[in-house]
């Protein structure tokens, strides 16, 4: 008997088989994620989800039978029948007498299972495109890595490559022509077993050079030695800044600061996609701006008038300050709900059109409206702060605005904003 | 005389499976005169074993969407705490293959081995539908060279290009088994002889008269005739037959179907013995542990927890239980088994009438050993339910006719009833009445190459029409020409119902 203890074999057997699986059934969970992402909490966004799919969605068929026009049962159990008696039929399931004896071979029933989070994101922000991604591929000149360049002949003993050193050991002792020790042995045998009569000298002559020989060329010479060389190279970090700003003056309800959460929520989700490093910047603002902390950003409200361009300036501030657009992707989102102070109108376009604009990736303004107010569609007349921007958003390419009034419409608007462009935007997006 | 115990508590090591193998090789071996292949025990981790589940028991198999649906939904089943899995599964295979848990306790372990290493081993040995059709020696390197052929399909062909193939192929995969052996091509000897003993014949009847009467001419129907031997019709090989003749397939393609066509013949016997598999088993291990626990090799504790364990295993619930989910083989195999050891042992008057031939024969064994080489599931209960068994069951017989406002109880056990339910028992085995049975009869080679197929419907059980239609395509996608399936009824020759499906352009 053999015991093969398998336990350690690579896992993930099955990975490719679920591939293959969830490229079949695609269409349906895509469906599914993007209910679900309606649905949940903003916070579980990123968990793994558990997705059911439709026993159609990957049917196999196969000929079956239907049940026929008369059926035998071979039931155990039996309690106080005789034969001859007439039983009702049993209603629903769990009736014991009319379920099928035997092999089942009934109709599948949808079944559920559960995405991974990489498999749920990859589904849920495909066919996504940052808007201008391949502008700033940006290095990060601080950030070196380094990596295997082949041997050298100089090193660490840390990196001493005995492979390679014996290889060159063992092709310099052929080279030169190094007798193997059991060659040696074989001599010193035959000189010990020869008697007066064989060329005893021609012998001991030859031993003495084999010995001599083995002595003069070492097994291993410093000339062998090689060690594994590494080399450092720049390591591109791809990072990004993302600019959240939001009015959160008395104007703006809970319901709003939610939409605009959500909204936040898709991008960050998105971004870390995208880049490896991302930063988030808040910037709340009334009638004067300020950069808090996420909690402070979405928990607090503040009272007092509403004027934009106090957190434009202070975006442009930080910018200045800490993110040196030649380093960073820059992106930028604002949720307001349209009010501003009618004299701050132009002064806001123009900080954003002459010193944002040029130094973002893309900028995306969603007005966020109470529930009972029509999205996009139905929007005619425009707040304040929509009329001002909506000549930017016809001129401007990295800058874009929609309006929201629901939850289920964020991630809608959210695809319609990062949908992959080729050539000309396609138009009414999913 | 008592012997050393094999284990204690839970743990296990590699040391005490080696053990617990060998006490348990000399029971089977010597007392039970179990013949076995050559054991080979891996133990594997919960992932793995819902990676064997999804792939057929398999421990490798090409790779298509349906084997992660599979896994997808075992896994599924198991994470949320529905059902527990499996503690092994066994390959027919030589040498046998038993996957075993890791979470498996000691006790589980031994019980594991005598269950899977002896039983099952012993099964897949001996009986003649494992000899007839499974190559156990082979089976392991055919599945590699699969495995690697699809691959390479995949990597020249395209990846969806294959999985349109297996999804056709896999849709006749019940329609791919042989039931009957094939006629081996005769060799020069054997024709020879053939002839020769024709010649014989024909001297022996050779009468004058004959030369004096009339014959008739040639019959037209010949050439039609010649035209359908030569394609083997009729033939209830799918799969067989599109793979010899269907005429737009490539090679690879006919490659493919029939690597699925035997990895279904490879488990047509077990769909027709999972009673008596199990049942064998179960009676080993049974037989095994009792005895091992006598011996003193086994605590009274791990005794109790393997008696737990199996008595969970061959739980029967009544019909009246919610939940009653169909006889467990287990069950009715262990069963059946003791059953027969105690006719053979302690025949009452009725065994002697009703089993002859076995009934007081001592030797339980070699009864036993018999029945587990010479009958499938449907024989096997068809032979040998005993009356004892179906009272002790309180089988009973209900008839579910269409249109009648009420069930009937048919039969019950009792005198008249016996001979009944037994007969229609052994009847839900046969494997025959749950495939649908449906052959090639004729293809239009004059014509349009349109290819027919016959169903011969019993009980007016005809095809499940949305299936029937999806199966039609993949068969139509395959042939590559029209496909007319008619549902023709088995007693009345009357033509029921007719599907068509032409392949996609």
């Amino acid at each position: 008997m053999r015991i093969v203890d398998r336990r350690l074999n690579p896992g993930g057997k099955s990975f490719s088989n679920r591939q293959r699986f969830l490229r079949r059934v695609r269409d349906t969970v895509e469906r599914a994620v993007r209910e679900a992402s309606r649905e949940r909490a903003i916070e579980d966004l990123e968990n793994a989800h558990e997705i059911t799919v439709p026993a159609d969605g990957a049917r196999e068929p196969v000929f079956r039978h239907t049940p026929g026009e008369r059926r035998d049962f071979i039931l155990p159990g039996n309690r106080h029948y005789v034969e001859g008696d007439l039983i009702d039929r049993p209603t629903g399931e769990g009736g014991g007498g009319g379920t099928e004896p035997g092999r089942g071979g009934g109709q599948e029933d949808a079944f559920r299972f559960i995405l991974t989070r990489a498999e749920f994101l990859s589904i849920f922000l495909d066919d996504l495109e940052l808007p201008d991604f391949a502008k700033r591929g940006l290095v990060d000149a601080q950030k070196l890595g380094s990596r295997r360049a082949g041997y050298s002949v100089t090193g660490t003993p840390a990196n001493l490559s005995l492979g390679r050193t014996m290889q060159m050991s063992l092709a310099r002792r052929i080279a030169m022509g190094r007798p193997r020790q059991a060659a040696v042995d074989r001599l010193e045998e035959e000189f010990a077993g020869a008697t007066e009569g064989d060329s005893l000298e021609l012998l001991d002559e030859k031993l003495r050079a084999a010995r001599a020989r083995r002595m003069r060329i070492p097994f291993l010479d410093p000339v062998d030695l090689r060690y594994r060389h590494f080399e450092r190279f720049p390591k591109p970090v791809a990072q990004a800044v993302m600019f959240c700003l939001m009015d959160v003056s008395g104007s703006m309800t809970e319901h709003m600061k939610d939409l605009a959460k959500r909204f936040f929520m898709l991008l960050h989700v998105f971004l870390t996609r995208r880049y490896e490093r991302v930063e988030i910047v808040f910037i709340r603002h009334t009638d004067e701006a300020q950069e808090v902390d996420e909690e402070t950003f979405f928990r607090s409200t503040e009272t007092g008038g509403t004027i934009v361009s106090s957190a434009l300036a202070e975006m442009d501030r930080i910018i200045t300050d800490r993110f040196d657009p030649a380093n960073w992707n820059i992106y930028g989102a604002q949720a307001s709900d349209g009010d501003n102070m009618m004299s701050d109108n132009s002064r806001t376009r123009e900080l954003l059109q002459d010193k944002i604009l040029p130094l973002c990736q893309y900028f995306a303004y969603l007005e966020v409206a109470n529930a009972n107010e029509g999205g996009n569609l139905s929007y005619i007349g425009g707040s304040s702060l929509w009329n001002a921007y909506a000549p930017l958003a016809a001129s401007e390419r990295n800058f874009q605005m929609r309006r929201v009034s629901r939850r289920e419409h964020i991630y809608p608007v959210f695809r319609e904003l990062f949908q992959r462009r080729e050539g000309a935007r396609p138009e009414g997006a999913t | 005389m008592s012997e050393a115990l094999l284990f204690e508590g839970k743990d296990w090591s590699f040391e005490t499976l080696q053990r617990i193998h060998d006490a348990v090789a000399v029971v089977a071996k010597e007392e039970l005169g179990l013949d076995t292949f050559q054991n080979q025990i891996e133990v594997i981790t919960a992932e793995q074993m819902l990676d064997a589940y999804s792939s057929t028991g398999m421990p490798l198999l090409y790779r298509h969407w349906s084997f992660g649906k599979r896994f997808a939904q075992y896994e599924g089943v198991y994470r949320a705490g529905l059902q527990g899995l499996a503690y092994e599964i066994v390959i027919n295979s030589n040498p046998c293959i038993s996957y075993v848990m890791e979470e498996n306790s000691a006790t589980m372990q031994a019980l594991v081995i005598a269950h899977a290493a002896f039983g099952h081993n012993h099964f897949f040995k001996n009986n003649y539908q494992f000899r007839q059709w499974t190559d156990p020696s082979g089976i392991l390197d055919y599945l590699a060279y699969a495995k690697k052929f699809i691959a390479a399909c995949e990597e020249r062909y395209g990846e969806m290009e294959v999985e349109r193939l297996l999804d056709s192929a896999h849709a006749l995969a019940a329609q791919g088994v042989d039931r009957y052996p094939r006629k081996r091509p005769m060799s020069l000897a054997e024709e020879e002889r053939r002839d020769r003993d024709r010649r014989e014949e024909r001297e022996r009847l050779y009468d004058d008269l004959w030369r004096t009467v009339p014959r008739k001419g040639e019959s037209p129907k010949k050439a039609v005739d010649h035209q359908r031997a030569l394609l083997r019709l009729p033939q209830e090989n799918i799969l067989y037959f599109l793979e010899k003749t269907a005429p737009k397939l490539h090679g690879w393609q006919r490659e493919v179907l029939r690597i699925v066509r035997l990895i279904a013949q490879y488990f047509y016997p077990q769909q027709q013995t999972k009673v008596m598999n199990e049942g064998c088993a179960t009676y080993c291990h049974y037989r095994i542990m009792s005895r091992l626990h006598e011996k003193g090799q086994i605590s009274d504790g791990s005794f109790l927890e393997f008696l737990h364990s199996h008595s969970n295993a061959i739980r029967q619930p009544t019909a009246h239980d919610p939940s009653y989910g169909g006889v467990n083989p287990y069950a009715l195999g262990f069963d059946m088994m003791c059953d027969i050891a105690r006719i053979a042992r302690e025949p009452t008057e009725e065994d002697r009438q009703w089993f002859p031939e076995i009934a007081g024969r001592e030797d339980e064994m070699a009864v036993l050993k018999e029945v587990w080489a010479n009958y499938r599931d449907d024989s096997f209960i068809a032979q040998f339910l005993s009356p004892d068994l179906i009272r002790k069951w309180r089988l009973f017989h209900i008839l579910d006719e269409e249109g009648a406002p009420k069930l009937k109880v048919e039969r019950i056990h009792n005198e008249r009833g016996y001979h009944d339910l037994r007969r229609n028992l052994a009847a839900d085995y046969e494997v025959g009445r749950h495939t649908p049975d449906i052959q090639v009869t004729d293809v239009d080679l004059a014509g349009s190459r349109r290819l027919v197929l016959q169903h011969r419907v019993l009980a007016g059980k005809i095809l499940d029409v949305v299936d029937a239609a999806l199966v039609l395509r993949h068969l139509a996608a395959l042939w590559g020409y029209e496909v007319l399936l008619e549902e023709v009824d088995a007693t009345t020759n009357e033509v029921l119902k007719a599907h068509m499906a032409s392949p996609e352009q």
